[in-house]
């Protein structure tokens, strides 16, 4: 199947005044495919949105890329020279909707000049007007009100300004986009429309696949196809939908899945506990498994050397205790 | 206002009649009703949430409860006591001495100029008689260890330095250092981490096990709502648009919004159709 | 509350104006102390120009220029001392109180302070000057003082307006604590650095409005101050006899005064806005 993006053993730190780095994301490695929700998954202070803005080439300092590949097609893009990456990669075929985007927009100009700013960052020689009928066009295929485009931004709604925000950043049909925390801010129902529209541009084949970082597991149910678990600047593991939250294995996952509280009947006898302590000071993280001093399956190796990653089908997880040479019995899933 | 519960009304007598509370802000044309009219009861040792999104007028209503504002009209009752219109600082300070609260934002809460024990120690100021030095030492250092944190470790240090699970921890110390019969606990988890979040919660949910004490849940986060309460009331625009055991509306939503809502919360049994 | 001063310290800007102000202010104190002369009294002729015995040469009445200098450095700062606390006390009391409190107390106060924005506050000076006539260093501190404030409130009361939203005033409140209580342990503490850098600015205003007055012929009786010196300088037409050490080294030091202070407060600026740092 194709691979729209290959990410190896990438290491992004932020350098701080004074020296120190934080090491947000180190050696993370994992492949996009073609007509696919990819979900990461983590909690705060992960990684996951600097590994966002690694992979959409967002990155600003003081994050820098420390290390790693990202291939594109069979190039490094971290190799590509600026001009080339401006013109044919960021925004064309990769596109990022940031966090808090829907906050961001200009409140002194109306949707149609955000509009035109996009598209003629990329396509100098379209016309104003061209450029807000293609929006138009858009917006009409995908069953959403034209005359946003002559409003301003306090004059919408969070789901509405959210949605307009995407279609307007996948107008170039970029083959991956990458949203970060979307839906964070919006209830419940606005939520549940903004994904509908992700998957109406996957269906439709505006978009070629989906990257939905989120804290939120219980919502990547419903449309992730794979899940990324991050912690500490690492994947803990990565596999199919139904496997990781169903059937996690990493005991990260696992707790996890266990504090999630949802709407439904069984929340109310569940035991639902928390992991105790704190995630680790990425100045200085620990040697080792970044999860095992909360880990309550931690072993000796566990704490001397970083885990190896272990495929076994679709799934690859990153955990001693688990890897069929050294499966302990009695580890709940 | 669909009310499941009535016949169900518990042997619990009421601590608090709420009847008829409206808040409008503003006056004319640009007056805008935050809270409409909203009545509900709660009975002693029960746990309840007012649950709702941001506009619902469930933090407005909260904070009436709490005294921090005036309503416009309508009447709270505690205990059979009409305390709406108690101005005097010191009915306030005989109120609070039976609420408390918990906010939703550890960072800024506390006021980082002092230290964790200062902060502690403000709160002997409500009691009606101050408790002597060893009594306040020690009623701190139980308090603290009631929450699962190191007393000798944390009293001496300031909030920046702690995590927001510890922050939350020490409001929760500071509610039962004054060991109020009512606890209204605004958000208390949503700026917390997941795998933190129930540890505060089982401890919150503890204060009702061993201290009886009724507590108010605000939040929107249904999934804690139905965890954590025996009733719940669901409010949109002001208004309170159903009511019932926790079971009820989560299963059997009768109102046209609490379907819409049940319908688009994301749980694990049912996946969406999209 | 220390690692803002040691940042404080690493600010180029700040350590220059600092030593720049103190340079001034040694002199000020100082000075009169080492030298022998008195400024009233006459030691050479009319405007004599600079000399061995009289460094800055001499005024309108023979008197020594350069002592007079001293002096004049050590009562504008003085006054501008007394002023600038007053000023400040009173925008902090003021703004606070209106800030914390909101509604009509908020209403009043504020209107109050507009009303004194908007007249020119020289006018308000000179008329409270020939109203109260008393010409003492003192008395004049405490005049541009209670006219200087309206600045300080209105922006002190922005503040409290905005930290009044804060999660910790609630849990003060529940906590049964009072309005005066509140302010001070509760709202006071987060605009330290707001009240050090209008304390700074009503200092460098206090010190100019004195040397205006001063120059009016409002000025204290029986000393000298910068302001006083360019009285002298102005109706002894020091300009156009060519005199320019009797009015240039006063002028210089006003200047020189005024953008030491504005230099450490750009300093305190960019450490209190880390925004303003560079990354």
């Amino acid at each position: 199947m194709n691979k729209l993006l290959i990410a190896q053993n990438l290491k992004a730190y932020y350098r701080l005044v004074g020296g120190q780095e934080i090491k947000a994301v180190d050696g993370v490695s994992l492949d996009l495919r073609e007509n696919e929700v990819l979900g990461i998954a983590g909690e705060s202070g992960c990684g996951k949105s600097s590994l966002a803005s690694i992979l959409g080439l967002t990155y600003t300092p003081p994050l820098y890329v420390h290390g790693g590949e990202m291939l594109v097609g069979d190039e490094n893009v971290f190799t590509m020279n600026k001009e080339y990456l401006r013109k044919n990669v960021r925004g064309t075929y990769i596109s990022v909707v940031p966090q808090g985007a829907m906050n961001a927009l200009n409140p002194t100009q109306k949707i149609s000049s955000f509009v035109v700013d996009v598209i003629r960052e990329h396509y100098p020689e379209i016309s104003k007007a061209d450029a807000i009928q293609r929006a138009r066009e858009r917006l009409q295929a995908l069953g959403l009100p034209e005359r946003v485009l002559s409003l301003y931004p306090h004059q919408l709604s969070g789901g509405m300004k959210q949605r307009v925000i995407i279609v307007i950043s996948t107008l170039l049909n970029p083959k991956v986009l990458i949203c970060d925390e979307p839906t964070s801010a919006l209830d419940v129902s606005s939520q549940k429309v903004v994904i509908r529209l992700l998957m109406t541009l996957l269906r439709e084949e505006i978009i070629r696949s989906i990257v939905f970082i989120t804290h939120e597991l219980p919502l990547l149910r419903h449309f992730a196809d794979r899940i990324a678990i991050m912690y500490a600047g690492k994947l803990a593991e990565i596999g199919p939908m139904d496997q990781v939250i169903f059937d996690p294995v990493h005991p990260y996952t696992s707790a996890l899945m266990g504090s999630m509280l949802t709407a439904e009947v069984g929340t109310k006898e569940k035991q639902v506990q928390g992991i105790p302590g704190v995630p680790p000071d990425l100045k200085n993280p620990p040697v080792g498994c970044r999860f095992s001093p909360r880990c309550q399956y931690a072993i000796d190796k566990c704490k001397t050397q970083q885990p190896n990653p272990e495929t076994v089908g679709d799934r690859t997880t990153w955990c001693w205790i688990t890897q069929t040479s050294e499966k302990a019995s009695g580890i709940p899933s | 206002m669909l009310d499941n519960s009535n016949k169900r009304k518990s042997k619990r007598d009421t601590i608090l009649d709420i009847r008829n509370l409206t808040k409008v802000f503003g006056a004319g044309k640009h007056a805008t009703v935050a809270v409409d009219n909203v009545s509900f009861s709660v009975g002693r040792g029960e746990i309840i949430s007012l649950l709702g999104e941001s506009g619902s007028g469930k933090t407005t209503t909260a904070r009436m409860l709490l005294k921090l504002m005036q309503p416009t009209s309508g009447t709270i009752l505690f205990n059979g006591r009409d305390i709406t219109s108690t101005q005097g600082r010191k009915e306030a300070k005989e109120y609070w001495t039976h609420v408390q609260a918990v906010f939703q934002d550890p960072f800024s809460s506390f006021n980082s100029f002092y230290s964790v024990r200062t902060f502690l120690t403000n709160a002997f100021r409500l009691l009606p008689t101050e408790p002597s030095d060893s009594e306040k030492e020690n009623m701190i250092q139980e308090c603290m260890r009631n929450v699962g944190l190191n007393a000798d470790e944390l009293l001496s240090k300031r909030p920046h330095e702690l995590s927001g699970g510890q922050r939350q921890r020490i409001m929760i110390a500071r509610v039962l250092l004054i060991n109020p019969e009512i606890l209204i606990a605004d958000e208390p988890t949503s700026m917390i981490d997941a795998s933190s979040r129930a540890g505060i919660l089982n401890i919150l949910l503890g204060l009702r096990e061993k201290l009886g004490m009724t507590i108010l849940f605000i939040t929107h986060d249904i999934g804690l709502a139905y965890y954590t309460s025996d009733r719940l009331f669901i409010m949109s625009e002001g208004r309170i648009v159903e009511q019932g055991t926790a079971d009820e509306v989560i299963t059997n939503p009768r109102d046209e919004y609490t379907k819409r809502l049940m319908n688009d919360v994301p749980v694990l049994e049912r996946q969406w159709e999209i | 509350m220390g690692e803002v001063f040691t940042l404080l310290f690493k600010s180029k800007r700040f350590i220059m104006g600092l030593i720049l102000f103190c340079t001034l202010l040694t002199f000020g104190l100082l000075g009169p102390a080492f030298t022998g002369i008195d400024p009233f009294k006459s030691l050479g002729g009319l405007f004599d120009a600079p000399s061995a015995q009289a460094w800055l040469g001499t005024d309108n009445l023979g008197r020594d220029v350069f002592t007079q200098l001293m002096y004049g450095t050590r009562t504008s700062l003085l006054i501008g001392l007394i002023a600038g606390t007053i000023a400040t006390l009173l925008g902090v009391t003021i703004g606070s109180f209106a800030g914390y409190r909101g509604g009509l107390i908020d209403e009043t106060l504020m209107g109050m302070t507009n009303i004194f924005i908007t007249i020119p506050s020289i006018v308000i000076l000179i008329l409270l000057s020939v109203a109260v006539n008393i010409r003492s260093a003192p008395a004049m501190g405490l005049i541009i003082g209670v006219t200087g404030w309206p600045w300080t409130a209105r922006a002190v009361r922005a503040q409290a307006s905005s930290l009044r939203t804060r999660e910790h005033i609630d849990v003060a409140r529940i906590t049964g604590m009072g309005t005066f209580e509140m302010i001070v342990r509760e709202v006071l503490p987060y605009m330290f650095s707001y009240i050090f850098m209008a304390f700074i600015l009503q200092l460098s205003s206090a010190i100019l409005n004195e040397a205006t007055l001063s120059m009016l012929g409002l000025g204290p009786n029986q000393t000298v101050s910068l302001g006083i010196m360019l009285q002298w300088a102005l109706l002894w037409e020091a300009v156009r006899t060519g005199a320019w050490w009797a009015f240039l080294p006063p002028v210089f030091f006003l200047t020189v005064i005024s953008f030491s202070l504005m230099l450490m407060n750009s300093g305190m600026d960019e450490v209190f806005n880390p925004r303003l740092r560079k990354s």
